[in-house]
C-alpha cells in the first residue's frame, strides 16, 4: 500500500516544520531539518518511480477528514507519480543542496519552518482526489511558499514581490474555486472521480477550461498572469527559488493537465487548443524577452521560468488540438513532450538557481555588473552552471534539446488537422518556439560568459571562493540527470507512457526500448529519430580530434601579449563587455518594439568634467496595458464609493432596507 | 385545511401585521412602547398556538420567554430609561405618517407577492406565517430607518425580531436550541442598547441620531 506511507511521509515532513518553529534557534537545527527532508524526499521520489516504471494501476484512499459529507479523497495515479517524481527529485536536491547553503541564512527562524511544508503541500496536491483537498493544500502551498518569499521581509523590494504574489495567488484560487464549482455540475460531487462522470455543456466546458487556464496559468507564470513570477522567486533564497521555479510551477501545470486533460474529458471544441498554443507562444517569446532585458542573474532565470512554461503550454495545447480531431497518436507525442520538458525544466532551471545561490554565497552579488571572473576562482561551480545553460538553451546532446525537437515533432503533424486556422497557428507557435529557443541560447551565453568569464568587475567578485561540497554534490546530481535524460530520451519517454496513456484515452507513443542503438524514434523511421548517445560520441571524437591536431600542428611556444590592448593598455574590468551591451543588438531588434526601450546618452560638453552617462528605459507592455489601467480603475471606482465608508446609522439602515426590497422585488417580478 | 385551527393561526399571525402597521404611525414614545408590548402579547399568542395545533411542546417555550421577556421585560426596562433620562417624549416621523402608512401596506403586499408563490405546495399554516412574518421584519426595518430617535430604532429592532420568531415558529423542526439563543441575543442586544442609550445621552443631551450625526469626528468631505 504505497499511498498511506506516502501520505504519512508527507504529514512527517509537515511535522518536522512545526519541530523548527521550535528548534530554529539551534544551530543544528538547520543540518537537522534539510537532512531529513532529504530522506523523505528520496524515499517518496522512490515509490513514484516504482509505481510509474511498474505502471502500477491506481490506488486510491479515503479519509475521514475535510468536509464531512465529503471526506479527503486521495490517489495515486500514473500521472501523480510523475509529478510526484519531479517534485520530490527537486526537493530532494534542494535539501541536499540547502545542507550547504542553508548555514549562511540570515534569518533561518524564517526559512526551516516553512520549507518542509512547502515540500509536503505539492505533494499532497498532486496526491488529491477531490476538489476540497486539492484546493487545501494548492491555497496551503501558496501560503507557504509566500511566507519563504517574505523570508527576508525588511527589504522592500521584496515585501512587494510578496504582496503581489498573494494578490495573484488569491485570484488564482478564486478561479480554480470557480473552475471546481462548474466542473462539479449541478449535484455538487466535489470528488474527481464524480467530477469525471459528469456530462457538461460545450459552453460552460468552456468557461471551465479558461477558469482553470487563469488559475493554475497565474501560477504557472502564463503570460499575461506571470507579473509576480519574476518578482517572487528571486527574494526567496536560493533553494527555495529553484523549488519554486523548478518545481512548483510544475504543480501548477499538473494542475492545469489533471483539470483540462482528466476532468473534463474529451476537448470539445478544436478552439481550445489553440488558445493554449497561442498563449504559450506568447509566452515563451516574451519570457525570453524579459529575460534578455535583466541583468539580475536570479530574475533572468525567473523569466526563463516563464519562458518554459510557454514551451510546456505549447506542447499542452497542440493535444488538446489533436485530441479534439481524434488525432490520439499525434497527441500522445505533443504530450510526451510537454511532460518530457516539464521534468527537464525542473532539472536544469533547479540547477541554474542553485548555481547562481552559489555564486550569491561567494559574492553576495546577484546583479551580473558586478560579477566576473568567477570561472578561476569557483571552476566547479562555473561548470554545472554551463551545463545547466546549455541544457536549458536546447543544445545536444543535453535533456533541453530533446523535449523542444519532440515539440517540433508534434508541430510538424499539425499539417494533418482540419482546422485551417490551427494550419497556420501551429507553424506560428512553431516559429515563436524557435525565435525564443535561439535568444535563450544568446540569453544564457550572456549569462554565463558575464558572471563566470572575463574580469572580476567587483571587489566582492574577485574575493570569491568556491562552494561547499554539498552545494557542488547537489550541481552535479543535477548537472549528470541533465546529460543522462539528454543520452537517453527513450528511456524517459517510456516511462512517461502511462502517463500519457491516461491522459490520452489509451493512446501513447511506441515503446522506444526496442529500437536499436537507444535511438528516439516518435513517429516512424522515415520520418525522424535522434540518437542523443550518437551525437555525444560525435561531440567527444570531434573534440578529442580538434584537440590532438591543435596540440599536434600548432606552435607549442607559449606567447604573452597585454590583454585587451586594443588601443586601450592597462584597461580596468569596466572596459569589459557588460551584460546591457551584450544585450544591446536584442535590445536594438525587439526591445524598442516590444518594450518601448529607449537608451539616452548624456555628454557633458568639452571642459566639462562630468563622466558621460549612458541609460536605458524598458517599459513592461504587460502591466502598462493590462495591469496598470486595471489597478487606476479599481482606485478611481473605490474613491467614488468611499463616501459610503461615512453614512450615517439611518442611510446605512436604508441601504440595507433597499436592497433587501429591491431583492425581493426581484423574486416577486422574476417568478 | 380550512378548520378553526387555521383559521385562529391566521387572525393571530395576521394581527402581529396590523400591529406593526400601528407601530408606525406611532408619535408618543411612552404609546410607542405599549403598542410594542402588544405585538410581543400577540407573538406570545401566535406561538402558543402553533405549539398546541403542532403538538410542538418546545413551542410553549418560546411563547413563554416571548411573553416575560418581549411583552413585559424589555418594555418595562425602555419605559424606565426613557422616564430616567427624560428623553423628549414626541417623536418626529420623518416622511409624515400618510406616506409612511402606503410605503407599510405596499411592503406587506410585497411579502406576501413573493412567499405564496417561493413556498406552493407547502403546508398553508406554514405558507402564512412565513409571509406575515416577511411582513412584519419588513414593517420593523421600515420603523428602524423612518425614525430619528434612538428608542424607536430599539422598537423597531425589536418587532423586527418578533418576525423572525414568527417565521421560526411557523416551521416545524426548528430546534428549541436556536430559538432560545435568538431570544437571549436580543437580550443581550437590549443590555448593549441600554448602556449606550445612557452614554449617549450623557455625552449629546439627546438621543435624537441626527443630533449625533452632528458631532461625527469624521464627516466626507
Amino acid at each position: 500500500m504505497p499511498l498511506p506511507l506516502l501520505l504519512s511521509l508527507s504529514m512527517i515532513l509537515l511535522a518536522i516544520g512545526l519541530y523548527a518553529i521550535l528548534a530554529s534557534r539551534r544551530a543544528s537545527c538547520s543540518r537537522q531539518i534539510y537532512g531529513i527532508s532529504l530522506v523523505i524526499c528520496v524515499i517518496l521520489l522512490g515509490m513514484a518511480l516504482t509505481h510509474l516504471l511498474n505502471a502500477a494501476a491506481p490506488v486510491t484512499l479515503t479519509l475521514p477528514l475535510g468536509l464531512p459529507w465529503l471526506g479527503a479523497h486521495f490517489r495515486l495515479d500514473a500521472l501523480s507519480a510523475f509529478f510526484l517524481i519531479v517534485v520530490n527529485l527537486g526537493g530532494a536536491v534542494a535539501s541536499l543542496f540547502a545542507l550547504g547553503y542553508g548555514q549562511h541564512e540570515p534569518a533561518p527562524g524564517r526559512v526551516l519552518p516553512f520549507y518542509p511544508a512547502f515540500l509536503a503541500d505539492m505533494n499532497l496536491v498532486l496526491l488529491a482526489d477531490d476538489a476540497f483537498t486539492f484546493l487545501f493544500a494548492w491555497e496551503f502551498m501558496s501560503l507557504s511558499s509566500w511566507a519563504l518569499v517574505m523570508a527576508h521581509h525588511r527589504e522592500p523590494a521584496n515585501a512587494r514581490a510578496g504582496y503581489l504574489y498573494l494578490v495573484m495567488a488569491c485570484l488564482g484560487t478564486l478561479a480554480l474555486l470557480l473552475a471546481f464549482g462548474l466542473l462539479a455540475g449541478a449535484n455538487g460531487g466535489y470528488d474527481f472521480a464524480t467530477i469525471r462522470t459528469v456530462e457538461m455543456t460545450p459552453g460552460l466546458a468552456a468557461l471551465a477550461l479558461i477558469l482553470a487556464l487563469i488559475g493554475t496559468g497565474s501560477k504557472a507564470g502564463l503570460v499575461p498572469l506571470h507579473v509576480w513570477l519574476p518578482l517572487a522567486h528571486p527574494a526567496a533564497p536560493s533553494h527555495v527559488s529553484a523549488l519554486m521555479s523548478g518545481v512548483m510551477t510544475k504543480v501548477a501545470v499538473y494542475g492545469f493537465i489533471r483539470i483540462v486533460f482528466d476532468l473534463l474529458g474529451e476537448p470539445v471544441a478544436w478552439w481550445w487548443g489553440g488558445l493554449v498554443l497561442a498563449l504559450g507562444g506568447i509566452t515563451a517569446v516574451l519570457g525570453v524577452l524579459y529575460a534578455l532585458m535583466q541583468h539580475d542573474l536570479k530574475r533572468l532565470l525567473a523569466y526563463h521560468t516563464v519562458e518554459n512554461i510557454g514551451i510546456i503550454f505549447i506542447g499542452l495545447g497542440l493535444a488538446l488540438a489533436f485530441q479534439s480531431n481524434q488525432m490520439y497518436a499525434s497527441a500522445a507525442l505533443a504530450l510526451t513532450a510537454a511532460l518530457f520538458h516539464v521534468l527537464n525544466h525542473s532539472l536544469f532551471k533547479s540547477l541554474l538557481f542553485m548555481g547562481t545561490g552559489a555564486v550569491l554565497t561567494a559574492t553576495g552579488e546577484r546583479d551580473m555588473e558586478r560579477l566576473g571572473g568567477l570561472i578561476h576562482p569557483m571552476p566547479w561551480t562555473a561548470l554545472a552552471f554551463l551545463i545547466g545553460a546549455a541544457a536549458i538553451s536546447a543544445l545536444p546532446p543535453l535533456n533541453g534539446f530533446v523535449s523542444e525537437w519532440l515539440t517540433f515533432q508534434a508541430i510538424l503533424l499539425t499539417p494533418e488537422l482540419p482546422q485551417w486556422l490551427l494550419k497556420f497557428l501551429a507553424p506560428a507557435a512553431g516559429a515563436l518556439l524557435a525565435l525564443s529557443a535561439a535568444l535563450a541560447a544568446a540569453c544564457f551565453v550572456k549569462a554565463f560568459g558575464i558572471t563566470f568569464l572575463g574580469r572580476p568587475r567587483s571587489p566582492a567578485a574577485a574575493k570569491a571562493q568556491e562552494t561547499d561540497r554539498y552545494s557542488l554534490a547537489a550541481l552535479f546530481s543535477l548537472a549528470a540527470l541533465c546529460l543522462l535524460a539528454g543520452i537517453l530520451p527513450g528511456l524517459v519517454v517510456d516511462g512517461l507512457s502511462p502517463a500519457v496513456g491516461l491522459l490520452n484515452g489509451g493512446a501513447q507513443l511506441p515503446a522506444q526500448q526496442s529500437q536499436p542503438w537507444l535511438t528516439l524514434v516518435p513517429v516512424a523511421d522515415v520520418k525522424s529519430s535522434y540518437n542523443g548517445l550518437l551525437v555525444l560520441l560525435f561531440m567527444a571524437l570531434s573534440g578529442i580530434f580538434a584537440a590532438v591536431s591543435i596540440h599536434r600542428f600548432a606552435s607549442n611556444s607559449v606567447r604573452r601579449s597585454p590583454a585587451w590592448d586594443c588601443g586601450f593598455p592597462n584597461a580596468s574590468p569596466a572596459a569589459q563587455y557588460t551584460a546591457g551591451s551584450f544585450a544591446q543588438p536584442i535590445r536594438r531588434v525587439f526591445g524598442s518594439v516590444v518594450f518601448q526601450a529607449r537608451e539616452h546618452v548624456t555628454m557633458p560638453p568639452p571642459g566639462d568634467g562630468r563622466a558621460a552617462q549612458f541609460a536605458v528605459q524598458l517599459r513592461d507592455p504587460v502591466w502598462d496595458c493590462g495591469y496598470a489601467p486595471l489597478t487606476a480603475a479599481i482606485i478611481k471606482i473605490s474613491t467614488k464609493l468611499n463616501y459610503l465608508q461615512y453614512l450615517t446609522i439611518r442611510q446605512y439602515l436604508s441601504l440595507v432596507f433597499g436592497a433587501l426590497v429591491l431583492l425581493l422585488l426581484g423574486i416577486a417580478l422574476w417568478r | 385545511m380550512h378548520s378553526l385551527e387555521f383559521d385562529i393561526a391566521h387572525f393571530l399571525a395576521g394581527s402581529m401585521v396590523v400591529i406593526s402597521l400601528l407601530l408606525l404611525y406611532q408619535d408618543r414614545l411612552y404609546a410607542l412602547l405599549k403598542v410594542f408590548a402588544l405585538h410581543s402579547l400577540a407573538l406570545t399568542l401566535a406561538v402558543g398556538w402553533q405549539a398546541y395545533i403542532q403538538e410542538a411542546h418546545h413551542l410553549y417555550v418560546t411563547a413563554g420567554i416571548a411573553l416575560i421577556f418581549k411583552a413585559i421585560v424589555i418594555p418595562a426596562a425602555l419605559y424606565r430609561i426613557v422616564r430616567r433620562l427624560g428623553i423628549h417624549r414626541t417623536l418626529e416621523v420623518v416622511g409624515g405618517v400618510g406616506r409612511d402608512m402606503l410605503a407599510g401596506a405596499a411592503l406587506v403586499a410585497l411579502a406576501i407577492l413573493v412567499m405564496l408563490p417561493v413556498t406552493a405546495g407547502t403546508d398553508a399554516v406554514a405558507r402564512e406565517d412565513l409571509a406575515f412574518a416577511l411582513a412584519v421584519v419588513l414593517l420593523g426595518l421600515l420603523l428602524m430607518v423612518n425614525r430619528h430617535n434612538a428608542v424607536s430604532l430599539v422598537i423597531g429592532f425589536m418587532s423586527l425580531e418578533n418576525g423572525l420568531v414568527l417565521a421560526a415558529a411557523g416551521a416545524r423542526g426548528m430546534p428549541l436550541a436556536v430559538e432560545i439563543s435568538v431570544a437571549f441575543s436580543v437580550l443581550i442586544a437590549l443590555i448593549v442598547i441600554g448602556i449606550f442609550l445612557f452614554r449617549i445621552r450623557e455625552r449629546f443631551d439627546s438621543v435624537d441620531m441626527q443630533a449625533m450625526d452632528a458631532f461625527r469626528g469624521e464627516r466626507r468631505r
